[in-house]
């Protein structure tokens, strides 16, 4: 970052941004309050985000709160990440019709408009740039997250305060965001003016950036846009040791920690849904009355569901210790292996919405612990 | 013309909602019935055709020793037999006898209860005969009903999960009502199928799909009891109308003062 090329642009100035978006043929999707939480969606204007909210987070609980101020960006990531823009849950591979002693195959057309999102925090870019090195990083590439992900326009915002379950630091992945976006924005609140700095990283955020009204960036716009880096940065709700992780859970194939924590877990997959890099699908074939008729769709799956590793001779992992730990080993071990980091991006999504709470981090902690009784 | 297979439907001790789900299909029910010969469906109509029957539709559970006969005839006499809703999967809200004394409900409910003749529990189908698909729901869901019977005719499984409700609320982007909002939600040990309707209106899971694949009714059980759930409240939401599935009544009987 070139702090001479930042600009400010007051809370006024930044109206016209999703209009902007939406001018370049971008459907605007960011931040918004439904059904009691911050999700993702649409977004028409600014007036759509959620403006003097904040959420409180911890283990199996997340609540919106009044801020004392009218902050658009005071909160945390919610129940929603960007996986669902680029990688659906629900979608159709293909159709199949029999035609006489013929079955013709159709795809769907895949074209998709480009999106732009609007507000996307460091964690989640991270876990975008880890999707697309699965997604499109191999020979394979997916040609469904591909039409999706391609063009997309990215609004990003470097946090200025830390939820009760996020671990970014740990991970390395923010709380500033550092790549994978075309604008970044830091909100300012203080000194009697709310304000952003606006920090431009390609030519497309650029040029939108030039339409808004704004001035240079004083050093006390820069000091305040660092110290609020910097107070999510010491303010981060968990902590994740990630000094030999791999190796740590390769040594912990067998361990008592997994049957505790299978003792609370209820295999009910949504700390695999709600995490921004699981990718796992199922595919479902159906029929229709005639048997002229079939279609294969594409479904979000987990592997903490008993068909995930159905074979003919029935499930693979049959106990839940071995899900647990399955699910656990991959994020934070053998994904180094598969592609290359980690597969945690520490955005804290698998504490928070746990109904039961099952932390991550105190669960590495655990291995820690049980390494630790056991060492000479 | 090809012989077209032979479809029946059965009812035993139920309120006859799955029957209705599928009279409920409408615009599919024309199609059914050029696909299958509705052979035998008393709630739609009173003609019969004689057996077999290819394809077996049974509602209810054995309550009675009647029905306790008949469901042995049934079985003989159709080729593949998938049971439909909570009362022929589990026991139904009739399964609730099962943790009392039924001689005292029929002297409570009958004004001559010297003549009712029933068991002392309600039980599944599956308690009787060999079923070859159970499909759950209070009722059914009338689109997974609807897969099934596409799926036995051409002779694929159904592309029914047994997973919880809560990957239906993540595929749907609903969220979470146990965490977001601190309502109880039966969603996480529940099999899935409905949809997650419930949660998509605000409100818990209640149940009706009865037992997902791989329950943790302890887990949750005490996860309620956590957040200020009365023990008498979890005992009665998990007696409702798959009281009898086992996983339900055995997390109810550690409920039990």
């Amino acid at each position: 970052m070139d702090e001479k090329t930042l600009r400010v642009v007051t809370r006024a100035a930044l109206e016209p941004l999703p209009g902007l978006l939406r001018d370049r043929g971008f459907t605007v999707v960011g931040p918004t309050i439904r059904e009691a939480a911050i999700v993702y969606d649409e977004i028409e204007s600014l007036a759509d985000l959620p403006i003097g909210w904040t959420d409180e987070q911890g283990p199996g609980g997340y609540r919106l709160r009044r801020r004392s101020d009218e902050a658009l960006f005071g909160y945390n990531v919610g129940p929603h990440s960007w996986k669902g823009r680029f990688h659906p849950s629900d979608v159709l591979l293909f159709q199949a019709q029999r035609n006489g002693r013929d079955v013709e195959f159709t795809a769907p057309p895949t074209e998709s408009p480009p999106v732009a999102l609007f507000g996307a925090r460091a964690c989640d870019l991270a876990a975008v740039a880890i999707q697309d090195r699965v997604f499109l990083g191999s020979a394979s590439i997916d040609p469904i997250y591909a039409t999706r992900r391609r063009g997309a326009f990215v609004v990003a915002v470097h946090c200025t305060q830390a939820g009760g379950t996020c671990f970014c630091e740990s991970m390395r992945t923010g709380p500033r965001a550092t790549r994978g976006f075309d604008l970044a924005l830091t909100e300012l609140l203080g000194a009697g003016e709310h304000r952003f700095l606006v920090e431009n990283a390609s030519e497309r955020g650029a040029e939108i950036a030039d339409r808004l009204a704004s001035r240079p960036a004083s050093s006390e716009d820069l000091a305040a846009a660092r110290a609020g880096v910097e107070r999510a940065r010491t303010s981060m709700g968990r902590k994740l040791d990630t000094d030999g992780i791999r190796d740590l859970l390769y040594r912990h194939a067998e361990s008592e920690v997994w049957d505790a924590v299978a003792h609370r877990c209820l295999s009910c997959t949504n700390c695999t849904m709600v995490c921004p890099t699981c990718f796992c699908t199922t595919v479902e074939d159906v029929s229709d009355l005639s048997r002229e008729h079939a279609e294969r769709r594409r479904l979000w799956d987990s592997c903490f569901t008993l068909g995930f590793t159905h074979l003919g001779s029935g499930s693979v992992r049959t106990s839940t210790s071995s899900r647990y730990r399955h699910w656990i080993t991959h994020k934070l071990a053998s994904w180094h292996d598969q592609f290359g980091s980690s597969g945690c991006v520490g955005c804290g999504r698998c504490i928070t919405w746990c109904p039961v709470g099952i932390d991550i981090t105190e669960e590495v902690g655990r291995l820690r612990e049980a390494e630790g009784s056991r060492a000479p | 013309m090809p012989r077209l297979p032979k479809l029946a439907v059965w009812k035993f001790t139920s309120c006859d909602g799955c029957q209705l789900s599928l009279l409920d299909c409408e615009d599919e029910l024309l199609a059914l019935a050029g696909s299958v010969r509705i052979a035998h469906f008393l709630e739609a109509s009173s003609a019969q055709t004689r057996g077999p029957y290819d394809l077996s539709l049974v509602e209810g559970s054995i309550t009675t020793p009647a029905d306790r006969e008949r469901i042995q005839h049934v079985r003989r006499i159709s080729r593949r037999l998938v049971t439909i809703g909570a009362c022929a999967t589990a026991g139904g809200i009739q399964a609730l006898r099962n943790f009392a004394d039924v001689e005292e409900f029929a002297r409570a409910v009958y004004a001559s209860p010297e003549i009712i003749s029933t068991l002392e529990r309600s039980t599944a189908i599956g308690d009787h005969v060999p079923v070859d698909f159970e499909l759950r729901g209070c009722p059914v869901d009338k689109a997974q009903l609807f897969e099934v019977i596409r799926a036995f005719l051409a002779g694929r499984p159904p592309a029914v999960s047994a997973h919880s409700v809560c990957v239906e609320c993540k595929r749907n982007g609903t969220v979470c009502v146990m965490v977001a909002r601190g309502t109880p939600c039966l969603g996480p040990i529940t099999h899935a199928g409905c949809g997650a309707l419930c949660p998509r209106y605000a409100r818990g899971c209640y149940g009706c799909f009865g037992p997902m694949e791989t329950p943790n009714t302890t887990s949750l059980a005490a996860e309620w009891e956590r957040r200020g759930v009365p023990r008498r409240d979890v005992l009665r939401v998990l007696r409702t109308f798959n009281a009898a599935a086992e996983p339900f009544r055995r997390e109810s009987e550690r409920h039990v003062d």
